[in-house]
């Protein structure tokens, strides 16, 4: 192997190093399926007393116990879907890091796009507004003038 | 109207001074999140009580009558803190108050209770914190007010003070009692 390829290899690995969260060894479930979708499932939570870190990336006690009824509910048979509405039937919405397209969150999906949307046709109409502002071009009785003042300039 | 268009940023971030400045002036915490379970009946449960009590706290205790529960542990610093203000809701306004005693070693709980007093018409141990979790308990000191028919109207996260009292739950009372 050349050195080049080495360092491929290095960095590949590196990329693919999955990082391993806050879970302790005694929490994870021995089937990898089931402990994968876990892992899932707990990166899209957020933890409600950390409120930046998902219950995967958090230390808290809570979001310890939370991670524990993730993957009691999975061992239990329940889809990702189940297991996230048990979740939120207690916590609410807001314990989805990926908010929900819901009537209350329209506004926080499709604003941005709204804004740039309006931003376009804004500048669209200004640009359109100042063509037409352009000067009419000048009448034969103006052009006439204007040559007589030119003449005048480089005439003496 | 067009030569007044320059104005148009400042007034924007004039109005967008006034809204963060009354939501940071306002005291609300900006952390406290809104209970999922307002308006929906209490989860069931079953809690055993304390060692030496005979009481213990069951979803089936509530009803009836309109009843705050406080959700408080021994090692929490902020419960001592609302202490007085939970015991003078239950002297000062007839309320019955119960609690849930959230992940506490039994005998921390029951000398916190001698050394502060103890104004819980009822106490379940919450020992593992899996009935806080079907409340959507995110941290202690938390109170909720149950009505008659035994849903949950109210959630306070939080240590509560006089003036929340004040404003928010005498209000509710007075409006559950009708």
């Amino acid at each position: 192997m050349t050195w080049r390829s080495t360092l491929a290899v290095l960095l590949l690995a590196l990329t693919l190093a999955a990082p391993a969260g806050a879970i302790e060894p005694q929490e994870q479930l021995a089937d990898p399926a089931l402990e994968a979708r876990a892992r899932t499932i707990s990166q899209e939570l957020r933890c409600p007393v950390c409120q930046n870190e998902s219950i995967d990336d958090s230390n808290a006690d809570l979001a310890r116990d939370l991670r524990r009824i993730v993957r009691e509910r999975l061992t239990a048979g329940d889809t990702d879907d189940q297991v996230v509405g048990f979740i939120t039937a207690r916590y609410g919405d807001y314990v989805l890091l990926r908010p929900p397209l819901r009537d209350g969150t329209l506004a926080l999906w499709f604003g941005p796009v709204a804004l740039l949307v309006a931003a376009i046709i804004a500048m669209t109409l200004r640009r359109r507004r100042r063509a037409k502002a352009e000067p009419a071009p000048l009448s034969s009785e103006e052009d006439r003038r204007l040559a007589r003042l030119l003449d005048e300039e480089t005439a003496p | 109207m067009h030569r007044l268009l320059f104005l148009l940023p400042l007034v924007l971030l004039a109005a967008l001074a006034v809204g963060i400045g009354t939501k940071l002036l306002s005291g609300s915490d900006p952390q406290a999140l809104p209970s999922a379970l307002i308006d929906k009946p209490l989860p069931e449960f079953s809690l055993a009580p304390l060692p030496g009590r005979s009481d213990g706290l069951a979803s089936t205790d509530f009803g009836g009558t309109p009843m705050l529960l406080n959700v408080f542990a021994s090692w929490c610093v902020a419960c001592l803190a609302e202490h007085p203000v939970i015991t003078r809701l239950g002297r000062d306004d007839g309320i019955p108050v119960v609690a849930i005693n959230y992940k506490d070693k039994p005998e921390n709980a029951l000398a916190w209770l001698k050394r502060n007093g103890d104004p819980y018409r009822r106490i379940g141990a919450d020992v593992d914190g899996r009935t806080a979790i079907d409340l959507g308990v995110y941290g202690v000191p938390e109170t909720f007010v149950i009505d008659k028919a035994g849903r949950i109207r109210y959630r306070h996260p939080g240590p509560l003070t006089p003036d929340i009292v004040d404003r928010e739950i005498r209000p509710l009372l007075a409006e559950l009692a009708k």
